[in-house]
């Protein structure tokens, strides 16, 4: 065991969480209309694949871009030698446009400081590199997306604390909350280097309030710290309410050319928002030229393959396609997020009011047996194995309160919804029944409840400071 | 009001040492003849004048073959009418074991270029950000800040960078000397191993190249069996980077530490690991296809964990996967890169000949490892950066220093040879004979006066001095004693 490193012999890659595990009981049976109608319908992978008819449209009209020419000429062999780091000039340039069209054009994003990277996992590990060192410390608010315990902490060596958001104000991110978590930080010895949110937030579905934007960037101001905000779901808003960017409360404070600007980051990617995530396209923006500097040299650990580079760029530049596109998403996201929210209620299951993202925070606290979170993974182990979806429990995204679970709906068909509805309807029905002829069962559970949980409940990051020897 | 030297400061440590260090190495000279050159690059037409790219180890003679297959297969590409039936599967997958028919290709391609005499197998394959990213994955899963890796020299200017910037890994050289050309022993290696343990630097691997950049060389059989032993008896691992795999021309023939395992007995396999990339055999450098692969089963997993923050586009997996998958035309990729890799390096290294330039005998890689030793006015490291700023700024050719290589001896260059065409390795030769022979009259004794012939020799040398800032174009006869020196604006500025 020696002769491999730590990063190795722990499990700071953080694939032993339940996040993971539901998606590798999907692969064991995954669910086909016609070669397999009884398998798990996958609900626990946040993609976007409503709207791939309109790229195929496109590509069907585009011919050069599609078979990697210009003006009819191959240009395979100039893009197969350019590994340039900086990117291909007009794939930023695009990029830098689509991003202010998504913000309504409200504003300016300069395409020089835009550093591509390999999706925004690599976007996000790089910007720690940049910016924190071993044993520094990010706060996040919780719930927060699974995969930063790897992205943010394996090979960087940071840390995460949770800045911890309830219900009871539909988990939005307060200023004690805040100010508690620095303390916490501190309590342990660690330095805070920065915040780090998600919004639109992953898993909640919900975009932050100004309100919370500007609390965040008074509080990086007075503790001179960074503030990085992943804006990969930016282009699935599809609710009335406008997407507020970190950039826009920047220029509304007139902090444009400031100090803090300079220590707001933003990370985006194309495999939400255009659903490509095979494609591998990240992108870190920063105001500070030494960030971009550094981590322009890092993205040759990931760069984008030239390939895509290309064929991306004349996408993006194609502004009546990029404009009819986010338009349409919005719709699709719109009906079908409605779908989802109808079938849940039909079954008795509220969820968060949300108008972004590709997935819902579904509440199913009156459906737990206790008010733990043993409880909720006993929950989440009966609807992956009986009720067979596959939905991600709130624990892996590091929720404080048991009984939330986040539901994915823009990766599977109208029909594969339906039917998924139905069976979450079938088995709360059931559990309804079953509730109400025997209460003295619900004891005789308790006791037949043998299998430990600690190894299923992911432990809160900063907790696990000492690498488990397994 | 705070000062601007304590917000610098500020700014500093609002960054890690990672970022504001330097341990990117873009400070290192290898990089600098490349600035040179993108700031004047050469062009037949447009800037006969310019910087001729000489330290860029790309593979470009085949680009047409390549061009061609990618015309006659549209539906290699999921973008067009062939295969667009094919477009959302692709961009929605982003499995980290990478798509099966992208791995069996490559695995298929490795043992071609391995003259069939190894088996891969697909499920060992780890797909990265290039063999940039395989090597500091690698290094991340075999060691700790700190560690070290032995490492022989000369080595790949870019290996400071991939295995120890973000990693706080060490990098051990294993001293190779001219005198028995480079050859990697194990006297070296026990004494790299021992002074870093001097050092307090743990060793846990060792890593070479072979194909070896810059060198062009092979290891035999017996030295490849011996870097096995001694690695397997020390516990430590063997990082084999054979990048150059098929870029073996002549008669020179690669064995692969693959090979070279079955053959010996009680081999622990599981410090033995190969990163590869299609970047150089095949030419590909911009869609970043870098490989592990790994004889250790946990490494393969836990870089397969890692491979999340570099994997290949899987538009770009897929176009590999049909293109290598075509045994014919990856038979006839690999033979006729061969041959045009041999005559272009025929090409150059009969120019050299014919100008009694040395360079070290090898067939393999994409560059030559010149010896102008007897160039330098003095053996010193201080005398080769000056030879090599005559040779990039007024020559116009980008070579690399053999000191970027971390070289023991002053005086060898890596010159890259097939990322140019015909024409433009004319051209070169053509400035490189120009600048000796100027050199010689320079140096030829004059029979009246030693004198004279000392003063003209100060008169080069200060030209040196002046001409590292002199931005002007010069004609080719700038180094002839016979006609008059232009003088250079520094000159007029001191009277």
């Amino acid at each position: 065991m020696k002769q491999l490193s730590t990063k190795v012999t722990s499990n700071g890659h953080g694939q032993d969480s339940s996040y993971f595990l539901g998606w590798e009981e999907y692969e064991k049976n995954p669910y086909d209309e016609i070669k397999n109608p009884d398998g798990i319908i996958q609900m626990g992978l946040a993609e976007n694949q409503l709207c791939f008819d309109l790229i195929e449209t496109w590509l069907a009209k585009n011919p050069d871009a599609a078979g990697l020419k210009k003006d009819g000429q191959s240009i395979f062999k100039e893009l197969a030698l350019f590994q340039d780091y900086h990117g291909l000039p007009e794939f930023k340039k695009a990029l830098a446009e689509f991003m202010e069209e998504i913000r309504g054009n409200r504003v300016t994003f300069d395409p020089s400081k835009i550093v591509l990277a390999a999706g925004s996992t690599s976007a996000n590990e790089t910007l720690m590199f940049c910016l924190a060192e071993p044993g520094d410390a990010f706060l996040l608010p919780t719930p927060y997306y699974p995969g930063f315990d790897r992205d943010l902490k394996w090979r960087t060596g940071a840390e995460i604390v949770p800045i911890h958001c309830t219900s009871s104000n539909g988990f939005q991110i307060t200023e004690s909350a805040l100010q508690q978590a620095y303390q916490q930080a501190q309590k342990l010895d660690l330095k805070v280097k920065g915040v780090l949110v998600t919004n639109p937030s992953n898993p909640l579905g919900t975009m932050l309030t100004r309100r919370e934007i500007n609390l965040l960037v008074d509080f990086i101001s007075s503790k001179n710290i960074h503030l990085i905000s992943d804006e990969i779901y930016s282009g699935t808003v599809f609710g009335f309410e406008q997407f507020v960017s970190v950039m826009d409360v920047l220029k509304d404070k007139n902090l444009e050319n400031s100090e803090v600007s300079k220590r707001v980051h933003v990370v985006y990617s194309l495999s939400k928002d255009l659903g490509l995530p095979g494609f591998r396209v990240g992108a870190i923006y920063s105001n500070d030229e030494m960030v971009v500097s550094a981590a322009t040299k890092m993205s040759s650990f990931g760069l984008v393959s030239s390939q895509t580079q290309y064929l991306l760029s004349a996408l993006l530049s194609d502004k009546k396609f990029t404009s009819k596109y986010l338009d349409e998403n919005q719709k699709r996201l719109k009906i079908r997020q409605k779908q989802l929210v109808s079938g849940l209620e039909a079954a008795g299951v509220t969820c968060l009011k949300s108008n972004a993202g590709l997935f819902c925070w579904v509440d199913m606290r009156h459906l737990l047996d206790t008010n733990t979170f043993e409880a909720e993974l006993e929950l989440w182990k009966k609807i992956v194995y009986e009720v067979k979806l596959n939905i991600s429990p709130g624990s892996s995204c590091h929720c404080t309160e048991p009984g939330w679970f986040r539901v994915c709906f823009a990766n599977m068909s109208e029909d594969t919804l339906d039917l998924a509805m139905k069976r979450l309807k079938e088995y709360v029905e059931s559990t309804d029944s079953r509730r109400m002829i025997s209460k003295s069962s619900h004891e005789r559970i308790k006791s037949l409840r043998k299998r430990t949980v600690s190894n299923w409940v992911f432990r809160v990051s900063w907790t696990d400071r000492v690498p488990d020897e397994r | 009001m705070v000062s601007l030297a304590t917000e610098k400061k500020q700014d500093l440590n609002l960054l890690s040492r990672i970022a504001s260090g330097d341990g990117h190495g873009e400070n290192s000279s290898y990089f600098e003849g490349w600035k040179a050159y993108e700031e004047n690059p050469f062009h037949p037409i447009d800037r006969p004048d310019g910087v001729i790219q000489m330290g860029l180890a790309e593979n470009q003679l085949c680009g047409d073959l390549m061009r061609k297959w990618v015309i006659e297969h549209p539906e290699a590409s999921i973008c067009t009418e062939q295969g667009v039936n094919q477009f959302s599967d692709i961009a929605i997958f982003q499995d980290y074991h990478g798509l099966p028919e992208f791995r069996q290709a490559v695995a298929k391609f490795m043992e071609k270029t391995r003259n069939n005499r190894v088996k891969f197998d697909p499920d060992r394959i780890v797909m990265s950000g290039g063999a940039t990213g395989a090597h500091e994955t690698v290094a991340f899963c075999l060691a700790n800040p700190g560690d070290g890796f032995l490492v022989p020299t000369p080595y790949y200017p870019g290996f400071d960078r991939d295995l120890r910037w973000r990693t706080g890994v060490n990098l051990v050289p294993v001293t190779c000397h001219s005198s028995d050309g480079f050859k990697i022993t194990v006297e070296a290696l026990e004494d790299a191993y021992e002074k870093a343990l001097l050092s307090n630097i743990p060793v846990k691997g060792l890593l070479m190249t072979n194909p070896s950049n810059p060198l062009g060389t092979t290891l035999d059989r017996e030295c490849l069996k011996s870097l096995v032993n001694f690695t397997n008896e020390k516990r430590i691992h063997l990082i084999a980077d054979e990048i150059y795999a098929a870029t073996t021309f002549g008669q020179s023939e690669f064995i692969s530490v693959a090979e070279v395992i079955e053959e010996i007995e009680d081999c622990n396999r599981d410090l033995i690991h190969i990163v590869y990339s299609l970047s150089k055999d095949m030419g590909l450098p911009g869609f970043r296809v870098g490989i592990i692969y790994s004889y250790n089963d946990r490494v393969v997993q836990i870089a397969r964990k890692m491979s999340s923050f570099g994997l290949v586009s899987s538009q770009t997996q897929r176009l590999i996967a049909k293109m290598l998958s075509d045994e014919d035309f990856v038979d006839e990729f690999i033979r006729e890169s061969k041959l045009r890799l041999a005559a272009r390096h025929k090409e150059l290294t009969t120019g050299l000949d014919g100008l009694g330039i040395g360079w070290l005998k090898a067939e393999a890689g994409l560059f030559l490892w010149m010896d102008l030793r007897n160039l330098l006015k003095t053996a010193t490291f201080d005398s080769e950066t000056e030879l090599w700023r005559v040779i990039v700024h007024q020559v116009k050719l980008n070579v690399s220093p053999g000191g970027s290589f971390h070289c023991h001896e002053p005086g060898w260059f890596r010159v890259c040879f097939a990322n140019m065409d015909h024409k433009t390795m004319e051209t070169a030769l053509e400035r490189i004979r120009v600048f000796t022979s100027q050199l010689e009259e320079e140096t030829k004794p004059v029979a009246a006066a030693p004198m004279m012939a000392k003063k003209k020799k100060k008169c080069w040398q200060s030209n040196l001095r002046l001409s590292f800032s002199d931005k002007r174009r010069f004609d080719d006869g700038f180094f002839s004693p016979h006609s008059p020196v232009p003088p250079s604006p520094l000159v007029r500025a001191q009277t």
